[in-house]
């Protein structure tokens, strides 16, 4: 029982507390801003477990990226939650219902697992221990190496994907006028202004 | 076993530092509001701040009690604790970050082996206080302004990333300290990686001044448009920390082109003695470029703001990445661009 096992506790109780209210909250946007906390507690909880780098990366992406999004379409929204959550006496069975199925099998799974001779070998890390190289470093020399295929390929399937929502979205509307910022910075003044010498008490 | 090797010991000693910093800070943020204004109005041909104290450096003082003991006023619509959440992140967040700021080779809170990446975590939870602030406010103004202002910051902050992989991949560690360590050379300025890296330092320092929404990029706060942007509806003490935790964001801009760029606490000339002295006169002049951008250029308009984020810095920082690891690869340039290759 130390300072660690403290923090756990407390990463792990705020985590499960602001899940909770993820769900129970009555505005999205509170339920946006307790789905970060949630995050920020896994973040921290990474950290404890000597994880720093993807510590860090799950609070750019996830709370710097993801839930930014997350709040911006939340917020602009105009749903009536009220009406959305009317529905939810009917709906509450069934989702109880998919609920105990689910741990249901979640329990027949762990009741019959067989764990292999050699999993404890097979799970030691590829990574050399923390205490002679960073994450970082680590991380990067096996990524970039062993599985830089594999890495390269993910890459591509995320190439593809934002490809793909973009070709989606993409309209070429040709009924609204346009900047076209190269010809704008060519223009000549000489060609576009003329300058006047206005007499004073005459005007043009 | 001295009481400093002893668990309340470290603890003692880390508060300590932290206060050490924070008090810095303070002060510092004290004396860049009044050297922006100083500045501000010379440019303008105005005395600006002079009645208050002598040269009006008591101004700020001045204001300060002025913002304390001011009522704090709630919208009546506004969504309570949000509201006062949110410029309580605005000002907890640019301090934290604070913590892996070297000043000196070892005058620093924590020198993590991620300072880079604890760095970009931290600065994107900043726009947070934004988005809060202007939501919570339920008004239009506000709200549009905070948009505008989450929009502007995840844009900029692509490009800053890019601009810093160029560095790490320079460097090869992700510790602000390696990365002042690697710019030290026998040549003084012209070691550091403004030379290097050199048409980076323009796009960084102009994305952060998008990053910071410091004019001309200043539209989240576009007075002729949206009043205030997401301050409007904020007053004394919320406002106070709002505006401190901008300037303290301004600040560290100004450190972190320093420490990235133009060697941190190294001297620019050799045989010079290295000190954090050097550090805060560079980021003292930094900040001046801030303040000089402020007074002399003319606002942008919010698409021209989004092309230039998106069109034009964002394929030059990416182009520059790749550049940046042929010629680390290859060691061109005599290794200036591989300094972990040449022990640096």
């Amino acid at each position: 029982m130390g300072i660690t096992l403290l923090a756990f506790y407390l990463f792990a109780i705020v985590a499960v507390c602001s899940g909770l209210f993820v769900v129970l909250a009555r505005n999205p946007v509170h339920s946006v801003l307790w789905l970060i906390l949630a995050f920020f507690s896994a973040v921290g909880m990474f950290i404890l477990v000597g994880a720093e780098f993807i510590a860090m990366l799950l609070a750019i992406v996830y709370v710097g990226a993801v839930a930014v999004l997350f709040l911006f379409v939340v917020m602009m929204l105009d749903v009536d939650f009220v009406e959305l959550k009317g529905g939810m006496a009917k709906y509450l069975p069934f989702g109880l219902a998919i609920g105990a199925v689910l741990l249901i099998e979640l329990g027949l799974v762990f009741g019959h697992w067989n764990v292999a001779d050699n999993a404890e070998a097979l799970r030691q890390s590829v990574t050399p221990d923390i205490a002679d190289k960073h994450n970082t470093i680590a991380l990067g020399s096996v990524i970039y190496t062993d599985y830089i295929y594999l890495f390269q390929a993910s890459g591509l399937i995320l190439l593809v994907a934002m490809i793909g929502a973009i070709v989606l979205t993409l309209r070429h509307r040709t009924d609204v006028k346009r900047q076209n910022i190269q010809t704008q910075m060519h223009r000549d003044p000489a060609k576009t202004m003329e300058i006047k010498n206005v007499k004073p008490g005459q005007g043009l | 076993m001295g009481f400093f090797e002893t668990n309340l010991g470290i603890f003692v000693t880390i508060l300590a530092q932290c206060l050490a910093v924070i008090g810095f800070l303070l002060v510092c943020a004290m004396f860049l509001v009044y050297g922006d204004r100083k500045i501000w109005g010379a440019v303008q041909l105005r005395r600006g701040p002079n009645v208050v104290g002598p040269w009006g450096l008591f101004q700020l003082i001045a204001d300060f009690l002025k913002y304390l003991v001011k009522e704090v006023v709630i919208p009546a619509g506004a969504d309570k604790t949000v509201f006062l959440l949110a410029p309580m992140i605005a000002f907890v967040l640019p301090v934290v970050i604070w913590a892996v700021i070297p000043f000196n080779e070892t005058w620093i809170v924590s020198d993590l082996n991620i300072a880079i990446l604890y760095i970009f975590a931290i600065g994107s939870l900043e726009v947070y206080g934004v988005i809060m602030g202007g939501w919570a406010s339920n008004s239009k103004y506000p709200f549009l302004g905070s948009l505008r202002s989450a929009a502007q910051m995840i844009s900029y902050e692509v490009s800053i990333g890019f601009i810093i992989v160029g560095i790490i991949i320079s460097t090869g560690s992700l510790s602000l300290v390696d990365i002042v360590k690697a710019q030290d050379g026998n040549y003084g300025a012209l070691s550091w990686y403004w030379l290097p890296h050199f048409p980076m330092v323009f796009l960084f320092f102009i994305s952060a001044l998008a990053e910071t929404n410091r004019p001309p990029f200043d539209l989240p706060e576009a007075e002729s448009e949206l009043v205030a942007g997401y301050q409007v509806e904020y007053s004394s003490t919320p406002f106070l920390l709002f505006m401190i935790g901008e300037y303290l964001a301004i600040w560290l801009m100004c450190a972190l082109t320093s420490l990235f760029f133009f060697g941190g606490w190294l001297s620019p000339i050799p045989g010079l003695p290295d000190g954090p002295l050097w550090l805060i006169g560079k980021m003292a002049f930094f900040f001046f470029m801030f303040a000089m951008v402020k007074a002399i250029t003319p606002r942008y308009r919010y698409d021209q703001l989004m092309r230039l984020g998106w069109k034009v810095f964002l394929p030059m920082s990416l182009a520059w990445v790749v550049i940046v690891a042929f010629f680390a690869q290859f060691g061109a340039f005599g290794g200036a661009y591989a300094r972990w290759a040449v022990g640096g």
